[in-house]
């Protein structure tokens, strides 16, 4: 499989009134045609504003992508040299992305039918007739009924989920090589969440779409990414298939986030498990192992130096002290309890 | 819709209503004899000839129910007590048109050139043109218009002598007056226009726009601008009771025969019935704008059209 | 990879609780807004102009060497000169006494009207979020319909009727409808904090109603208000030099920035030093009030704070 996406030493901060704030810190990962790839972490960690920098969405300033970070698009591109015209014609149709919340994610004033034909005048230079017999078959492809219909209504007309939908049909509309989904299921129900991941299952496989998916909740995760990637404090921590990150991860907050997930087989009147403490404050240097403050393993060297990536398999990687030869064992099915099925 | 412009008709009605009602029972609580300044040097007799006239020998609530009934039957306001035989309704309607002619242009030229430099403003945020505009708005917000109108008047009737002083006729009567009535909308608009602009910029789907490739000049007018003039409708109603009072004070300095400087003359006359009579007509025109500017909202906000719809 | 001691690979026991803590200080509320407004160069000229204006209206009257309302028919209409800083007007008063003394009218009539408008406004619209449904439901209603009557003609009409010749019945003109806009938005402030999920959260964890009240409903309100004083500071300043412009202000000889403007309008084109100075003034005081309201705006949302 080709590489689509290739990031490399991505690192970016924010300049703010406090402090400069480096809110990704040398990520590296790559993205192949039709993969699904799930980034993961608690809010704040960065996967957010990586997938923005995918886009160049970001403000810059405050924001700032640091010199010597790349993210190569297609083998030849480098997207964080585009200039403004390129941009223009890379967003929406060679990526494009879908938000958290479809409340506010779509324009309040423009009807949902002009919203998704903005996106195929722009990039297929379609005309209004032409644009409207596309969005109709756009709506049919993400199962809303009535598309003759829906089409006139304005945002506010519609259900969460339907409006998801449409970001997603407007996402897809230009066949783009890469879809970043951030969070696309958080601020839905829980029933409409499963329709919403199958539908986006559906479409990588029949456009053969590379899936970025940024997501907090591992459970949504387990029937959906090839690849995962778990995200701490601007770093990727682990990272590796999905099963190698369900069965086989070896860093303790991958173990934390697998705890952090409801189960059916779990006993009810077990307690879920809940980390405690916050994540370190991105302004201040850090020193040693990010997540060594709220570890239950953490060691002295732990606290001193930062650890270096042990390769596991030639898809399975960590950052972690526990891998080395000197560190103390510890059970890994004696922590994660039960396993998802994934 | 239908049912929410029923409501706000009659809530307009009652509060026209209540206004009426205060306005004249005020100006009858006031002490002293209303035809003092001409009764002094009467006889007798055509004195009380004059007091039936007007109808002030009865009592006040009858005389209210009087001046109700000829209100809402005929739209007559009644006479003026200064200059007897001059109808308060044909003062206000002649004086209004000319008042009117000055408004509608300064409010126009204000909403104009108000959400444009709104925008300008917003546009290049923390840049010169920024710092320019605000300004130009405090400077419009805090400096009192007949400031402003003198010093028009002096800049281009004295020093450039391009325009007339004073005084009503052609279009060249009405330029300084519309400059300086415009003033205060053109501050408040571009204030209101710029924070508005820069709150749509912040949301979501403009993002959204920005992911699907819109270029920056239909980000601008489609998606940024479009949300954010809707809520400048809602000022509309302020600003014209704005107008109204700005023009008491311009069209004195620049001898305009329209109805504010006919009702500040009116005011120091001690003129009851015409100061009834210009201030029902006054907030007439309030409501009525107020109402049309909630409806007219109502139908360019796909939202709210839609929330009534369901009502 | 370097050989690293075998010690370091002790485990070390953190204290989930110290990793709660805090990283940066904490500062008291008030103590962030003082700092965010002292940050604010325009706030701190502003208040700066209008502390210069205020000691001068104090002590300008006395430092001229002329009464306000001393009459010299030798030195009519003077350009400003070293005898007299501001100039004399048509009568021969000294205007930079005349000035001073007009800054006392109209900043008390300032001060004074949006003090009055703030505290009948809180209690208003307290007692309406207090009590609510259809208490609130008819305060708001009477609200409402003295809110849409425009607000100047309210002023003209009962300045006629109380013959508001001086500062009294005056205030009562200017302030008789102008505590509604406060009313509401105290109202507003009031229920929306209500509603808020973390006085919910405090109730359920057992504070105690006074408790909620001067932690969380005092100084939410408080910010708002401080704000729409210093807005409404000016407001009241202009709707006064708008009155006596029209002839139902303050009277001679006593005098007001607005009574003394609509007088050296009237002579603008032969004497326009007599506009200038009283005009400056009342911009000038009117710029900071607003300027400072900005400020301070800004330095107490605590949404703003970085």
């Amino acid at each position: 499989m080709e590489k689509i996406l290739e990031v490399k030493d991505l690192n970016i901060s924010f300049h703010t009134y406090a402090g400069e704030v480096k809110a990704v810190r040398g990520v590296s990962f790559d993205l192949h045609r039709g993969e699904s790839l799930a980034i993961v972490g608690e809010s704040g960690c960065g996967k957010t504003v990586t997938a923005k920098s995918i886009m160049r969405l970001l403000k810059e300033p405050p924001a700032e992508i640091k010199p010597g970070s790349q993210i190569i698009f297609d083998g030849k591109e480098d997207i964080v040299k585009m200039n403004r015209k390129r941009l223009k014609s890379f967003r929406g149709a060679d990526v494009s992305m879908i938000f958290q919340d479809p409340m506010t994610s779509l324009n309040p004033t423009m009807t949902v039918g002009k919203q998704i034909m903005e996106t195929l005048q722009i990039h297929k230079g379609m005309n209004k007739i032409e644009a409207k017999k596309e969005a109709i078959e756009l709506l049919k492809i993400v199962n809303i009924p009535n598309p003759e219909v829906r089409i006139n209504n304005y945002p506010h007309q519609l259900s969460g989920g339907m409006r998801q939908r449409v970001m997603i049909a407007m996402a897809i509309s230009c066949n783009p090589k890469i879809l970043i989904a951030d969070e696309p299921t958080t601020a839905l129900d829980v029933t409409i969440q499963a329709q919403i991941m199958d539908l986006l299952n559906e479409l990588k496989d029949k456009f053969n779409t590379a899936i970025i998916l940024i997501t907090h909740d591992l459970g949504v995760v387990a029937n959906f990414a090839d690849k995962v990637q778990v995200m701490y404090a601007g770093e990727i921590i682990e990272r590796g298939t999905r099963e190698e990150i369900f069965y086989k991860s070896m860093h303790p907050y991958t173990w934390a986030l697998l705890n952090s997930v409801p189960r059916l087989d779990t006993e009810s009147k077990q307690e879920l498990y809940s980390l405690g403490g916050t994540p370190p404050d991105l302004i201040l240097p850090l020193k040693g192992c990010a997540f060594s403050s709220r570890c239950e393993y953490a060691m002295e060297i732990c606290l001193e130096r930062k650890p270096e990536t042990t390769q596991l398999s030639p898809t399975h990687s960590l950052c972690c002290w526990l891998q080395h030869p000197d560190a103390p064992k510890v059970n890994r099915s004696e922590v994660v309890r039960g396993e998802i099925n994934g | 819709m239908g049912r929410y412009i029923v409501k706000r008709i009659i809530y307009m009605l009652l509060t026209l209503f209540i206004i009426t009602t205060i306005t004249f029972f005020l100006m009858h609580s006031i002490p002293g004899d209303p035809l003092a300044h001409m009764a002094k040097n009467l006889p007798e007799q055509v004195k009380a000839n004059y007091y039936k006239k007007y109808g002030l020998d009865q009592p006040v609530i009858v005389q209210y129910g009087k001046f109700l009934k000829n209100v809402f039957t005929e739209g007559n306001l009644g006479e003026s007590l200064r200059y007897p035989g001059r109808s308060v309704t044909e003062t206000v309607l002649n004086n209004s048109k000319v008042s009117g002619r000055v408004g509608v242009q300064a409010i126009s030229l204000g909403i104009v050139i108000g959400i444009t430099l709104g925008i300008i403003a917003a546009l290049f945020r923390n840049k010169w043109p920024d710092y320019l505009v605000m300004f130009i708005a405090i400077l419009g917000v805090t400096v009192p218009s007949f400031i402003i109108a003198s010093l028009l008047q002096y800049t281009f009737t004295v020093k450039f002598q391009l325009l007339p002083t004073t005084g009503w006729g052609d279009m060249k009567h009405t330029i300084l007056p519309t400059i300086a009535l415009a003033f205060s909308p053109i501050a408040t608009y571009a204030r209101y226009m710029r924070s508005n602009v820069l709150e749509v910029i912040n949301q979501d789907y403009i993002l959204t726009a920005q992911a699907k490739g819109v270029g920056t000049f239909s980000l601008i007018t489609k998606h940024i601008l479009r949300n954010a003039i809707l809520p400048v409708i809602t000022i509309l109603g302020p600003q014209i009771a704005g107008i109204f009072t700005g023009s008491f004070v311009i069209e004195r300095i620049f001898g305009i025969p329209g109805l504010g400087s006919y009702y500040i003359t009116s005011i120091n006359d001690r003129d009851y019935t015409m100061i009834i009579g210009t201030t029902v007509f006054y907030a007439a025109i309030f409501v009525v704008a107020q109402l049309v500017t909630d409806i007219l909202y109502g139908i360019v906000d796909p939202r709210i059209r839609v929330s009534n719809d369901n009502e | 990879m370097e050989a690293i001691p075998k010690d370091k690979f002790r485990r070390v026991e953190i204290d989930s609780k110290e990793a709660e803590k805090m990283a940066r200080p904490q500062i008291s509320y008030w103590q962030d807004a003082w700092r965010r407004l002292k940050t604010n160069k325009v706030a701190i000229l502003s208040l700066i102009i209008l502390s210069l204006i205020i000691i001068m209206s104090i002590i300008g009257p006395i430092i001229s060497g002329y009464e306000y309302e001393e009459v010299d028919p030798k030195s009519l209409n003077q350009p400003p000169s070293s005898e007299h800083w501001f100039g004399t007007d048509e009568l021969g008063r000294d205007l930079f006494s005349r000035v001073w003394q007009a800054g006392r009218v109209s900043i008390i009539i300032g001060i004074t009207g949006a003090l009055i408008s703030a505290i009948v406004g809180t209690i208003y619209g307290g007692i309406a979020a207090y009590f609510g449904g259809k208490v609130d439901n008819i305060m708001m209603r009477i609200v409402e319909i003295l809110y849409s009557i425009p607000y100047l003609l309210v002023v003209i009409l009962v300045s006629i009727v109380t013959d508001s010749k001086s500062l009294g019945s005056m205030l009562i003109a200017l302030t008789l409808t102008g505590w509604c806009g406060t009313a509401r938005m105290v109202r507003g402030q009031m229920l929306q904090i209500k509603s808020q999920e973390y006085i919910m959260a405090a109730e359920t964890l057992g504070v105690k109603p006074s408790k909620i009240i001067i932690r969380h409903l005092i100084p939410n309100v408080l910010n708002v208000l401080i704000v729409s004083i210093s807005f409404s500071i000016p407001n009241y300043i202009f709707s006064e030099s708008f009155l006596s412009f029209i002839g139902l202000g303050i009277q001679p000889p006593n005098t007001s920035w607005g009574a003394l403007a609509s007088a050296a309008q009237q002579k603008f084109i032969f004497y326009p030093y007599q506009l200038f100075f009283p005009g400056l003034m009342i911009a000038l005081t009117m710029l900071s009030f607003t300027l400072l309201g900005d400020g301070l705006r800004d330095a107490l949302d605590p949404r703003l704070r970085e």
